[in-house]
């Protein structure tokens, strides 16, 4: 099909398809970002936080008062704990991940090094640690029973004998190395502590430190008196042994107060609401900013079609097909469509610098470009098929009609 | 008067024309309203977080900051520490060398009450000194803060929020009645009026737009009766430098760990630049004697830059707000492509009447007039959706959730905002309609 025409019409109509391209590329700049956007918060949402997440359930206490002897408290509540039906395993951890609690450590592979090489996520239990976390173990071991100390017993002279890192962590610190013997120094204890294990993966209490430092986490063992306690069970009875577990703490020890309590994927969902209430909405903008350009699409072009009704009567009487007038106007909205798909992308590049420098997002993938181009010709033609259809029904009859 | 009975034709000429084409008048309003309403939802909701909590003073109260850590991690340019250990803090409060000044730290209290059927609870305290009421304008509806002496004897006195008062004795003056707050016994003095500075600029590590603190207690009451704080803590060195023997351990008046939040009120600018100099030789002194190893490194920022510091509207906010004008502009765009298209439309109607004398700028004010009233419809649709925005947003799980309302100034920058976008719009298709040669469209097609 020969465009001469169409081009010729159109730059009679400089101002109305400047609005229309104009309003295409901001659509195509605007809609290539958000689903942008979706996706990071999806992939955030759906990380792997390394724990048998729905096999946890957790309930937080506080104590009344001091305690002068809270380790042997803890020990009394968690036997209590673990004699419940349908509990596997149980401890005292200083938290479980996303549970407005975090503990940081920084951490170097040589002694007095001026920069700490890490700034690391510190979680801490008891014997049960690992395995009421679910964590898999991918090099070394587990902390031995002897290894364990409480943590009203650190004092100036105590060492802590063994950590477990990530392998995340590992990689880091010790690229293309073996972790398992290395040593690491920070400010827990007196001496370096040494690496015994590495786990697959164990997600940072929080993300303050941003994306990338998601998985340096450590393992310490040390039996911390927090009031948090995390208790394994399966999915199904994860209810059930809830009740039990809070009953059982408020009959160990009636002044106490339950703070918390819930499943540790309820933890999970709390913590990511933000960002699934900012996915649907970036959803929305995009469904609305698509139906707004349909609708100036289709507004437009049924301007077009009555303003050149005699001029398709005329071609329609020197013999053009309906066809014809249709795919004229297919074609007139693919070549607006295709210009403001063009600019759109150079505006989705310029609008992705903006959010990188002030919203450290990575690089638009250029994958997002042709998806959003075809969705945006989808949606042209759709807009323009209705009054296309009708100028194709305007008879030749009306070229001998005056106006 | 003849100018005036004009408009009113051209009004009712505007609405004859929306008659003769609903669906696309609706469809034109509901654009604007939609890109009115988005753009006002979340420019409140900016306008809320991002306004001044304490108006009348914010330029007078200032946040002093020093180095105090070690050279381990040191990096030249990079900002001093956000909080203060115990040593300096305590120190600058002997000092006195602002108008007022406090140091302060969050907590966590349990509360035995004593009512009957009500559970012991943990409610969020403040633990501070006795310029703190008069400092942030803390209104009493009871009773008074206490005083420097208090904090000296490590009185066991409390002030209470009017929540806490309703909650645990119904309400009234509770002046002199006794609390039972961590197995001790305390005194309480004063009755807060509810009292919720948003954000809560005096402390930015506590959850900044979240639920009020229940009580307020002496600072070295809260130390001596070992009750635990809440919020950040930084350590360097080996933290608490004399650990094994200081009881207190991080919290400890000599451990290198700052988790204290301190505030002076400074009330002329020279007294500012004079603080300046003070907190300098202060950081000068404490290198000399040993106890600070980085270069002086100081600030005093006020409220507002400080709340700036620590970029107090989240960073999804401003993305929501950026979010929300692109969509409006599109909807202006695509408002002007409608108008352009309605109007030209007409341009048999626009040439008889310019051929039977009509001016330009007639013709202009008629379509100005028609764009403006679409414009004003979908406004006030627009503003309608922002209520519906601002409730939805008032739905969601965060922590500044509640304070998300349309007030007076809003609702005036939402009328500012329709105006200029409707006229906007309306601006280049009457422009362009009354540009319509009379002669041309006189003539057949």
């Amino acid at each position: 099909m020969d465009i001469r025409p169409i081009l010729s019409t159109l730059r009679r109509h400089k101002t109305a398809s400047a609005l229309i391209v104009l309003e295409i590329a901001l659509s195509c700049a605007i809609v290539c970002n958000a689903l942008f956007l979706i996706d990071t918060r999806m992939e955030r949402m759906n990380r792997d936080t390394g724990l048998a997440e729905d096999e946890i359930v957790r309930v937080n206490v506080a104590g009344i008062g001091t305690n002068d002897n809270a380790d042997a408290a803890a020990k009394t509540d968690l036997a209590a704990l673990r004699a419940i039906p349908g509990v596997k395993y149980a401890t005292m951890t200083n938290h479980v991940p996303f549970d407005d609690s975090s503990w940081n450590s920084s951490v170097s592979i040589k002694p007095d090094q001026q920069i700490p090489s890490l700034n690391v996520g510190v979680y801490l239990g008891d014997e049960q640690l690992l395995e009421t976390f679910g964590l898999k173990l991918a090099a070394g071991r587990d902390f031995l029973p002897e290894e364990y100390i409480d943590m009203s017993t650190i004092g100036d002279d105590t060492s802590i004998a063994a950590a477990i890192v990530t392998r995340g962590m590992a990689e880091k610190l010790f690229p293309g190395e073996n972790a398992v013997g290395k040593l690491l120094h920070d400010s827990w204890g007196t001496d370096p502590i040494k690496i015994v294990g590495v786990v697959d993966s164990l997600i940072r209490p929080n993300d303050n430190e941003g994306p990338v430092n998601a998985q340096n986490s450590m393992l310490l063992p040390i039996r911390p008196v927090s009031g948090r306690f995390a208790i394994r069970t399966s999915p199904e009875r994860r209810e059930e042994v809830l009740k039990a577990a809070v009953a059982t703490l408020e009959k160990v020890n009636r002044s106490r107060i339950i703070m918390d309590q819930g499943a540790f994927t309820d933890v999970i969902d709390e913590y990511y609401q933000q960002d699934k209430a900012m996915a649907w909405l970036l959803g929305a903008v995009c469904v609305a900013l698509m139906i707004v350009t349909a609708l100036g699409i289709v507004g437009l072009a049924s301007f077009w079609v009555q303003q050149r009704t005699k001029q398709i009567g005329v071609r329609r009487a020197l013999g053009a097909t309906r066809g014809q007038i249709l795919r004229y106007f297919q074609t007139e909205n693919f070549l607006l469509a295709t210009i403001g798909i063009v600019l759109g992308m150079l505006g989705a590049f310029g609008l992705n610098q903006l959010l990188m420098t002030h919203y450290e997002l990575p690089r638009l993938p250029a994958l997002y470009l042709p998806v959003g181009a075809v969705a945006l010709w989808l949606l042209g033609q759709i807009a323009v098929y209705g009054p296309a259809k009708r100028a194709a029904a305007v008879p030749p009859a009306v070229a001998t009609r005056s106006v | 008067m003849f100018a005036n009975s004009m408009y009113g034709y051209y009004f009712s000429l505007a609405l004859r024309s929306f008659k003769r084409n609903k669906v696309l008048t609706a469809l034109m309003v509901l654009a604007i309203a939609l890109g009115i309403g988005a753009s006002m939802t979340t420019l409140t909701v900016f306008h809320v977080l991002s306004g001044d909590p304490i108006p009348h003073k914010s330029d007078r109260l200032f946040y002093p900051r020093l180095d105090p850590a070690t050279m381990t991690g040191y990096q030249p340019g990079q900002e001093p520490e956000s909080q203060m250990t115990r040593f300096d803090a305590e120190a600058l409060l002997r000092e006195k060398r602002g108008d007022r000044q406090a140091l302060m730290t969050a907590g966590g209290v349990a509360i035995e009450p004593e009512r009957n059927g009500l559970n012991p609870f943990v409610a969020n305290a403040r633990y501070t000194t006795a310029d703190f009421f008069p400092m942030f304008d803390a209104p009493f509806e009871y009773g008074r803060g206490w005083t420097a002496e208090d904090d000296k004897a490590r009185a066991r006195v409390v002030v209470i929020s009017a929540e806490l008062n309703e909650k645990l004795f119904g309400g009234g003056n509770s002046v002199g009645k006794s609390l039972r707050a961590e197995q001790n016994a305390f005194k309480i003095i004063g009755v807060l009026k509810a009292w919720r500075p948003s954000p809560r600029f005096y402390d930015l590590t506590q959850s900044r737009f979240g639920s009020d603190e229940q009580l307020f207690i002496p600072f070295w009451t809260s130390r001596a009766l070992d009750m635990s704080p809440n919020g950040n803590m930084n350590c360097w060195g080996s933290g608490a430098r004399d650990g094994g023997e200081d009881k207190e351990g991080n919290y400890g008046v000599n451990a290198d760990c700052a988790w204290l939040q301190y505030w002076v009120e400074l009330d002329s600018p020279a007294k500012a630049d004079a603080y300046r100099r003070y907190l300098a030789n202060y950081s000068d002194q404490q290198r000399a004697a040993g106890r600070f190893e980085r270069p002086t490194n100081i600030r005093l920022d006020d409220v507002m830059a400080w709340l700036d510091t620590n970029g107090v509207v989240p960073s999804d906010v401003r993305l929501q707000g950026w979010l929300a004008f692109g969509f409006l502009f599109v909807c202006l765009v695509n408002t002007i492509g409608l108008l352009l298209a309605k109007f030209l439309r007409r341009s048999a109607e626009i040439g008889v009447r310019r051929a039977l004398g009509a001016t330009r700028r007639e013709v202009f004010v008629q379509y100005l007039i028609e764009a403006g009233v679409v414009g004003l419809a979908g406004g006030a649709l627009g503003i309608g959706f922002a209520l519906l925005g601002l409730w939805a947003v008032r739905q969601q799980p965060t922590d500044y959730a509640e304070l998300a309302n349309l007030d007076g100034s809003m609702l005036l920058a939402a009328i500012a905002i329709t105006l200029f976008a409707s006229l906007l719009a309306g601006l280049l298709p009457a422009w362009r309609a009354c540009q319509i040669a009379p002669a041309i469209q006189l003539k057949s097609q």
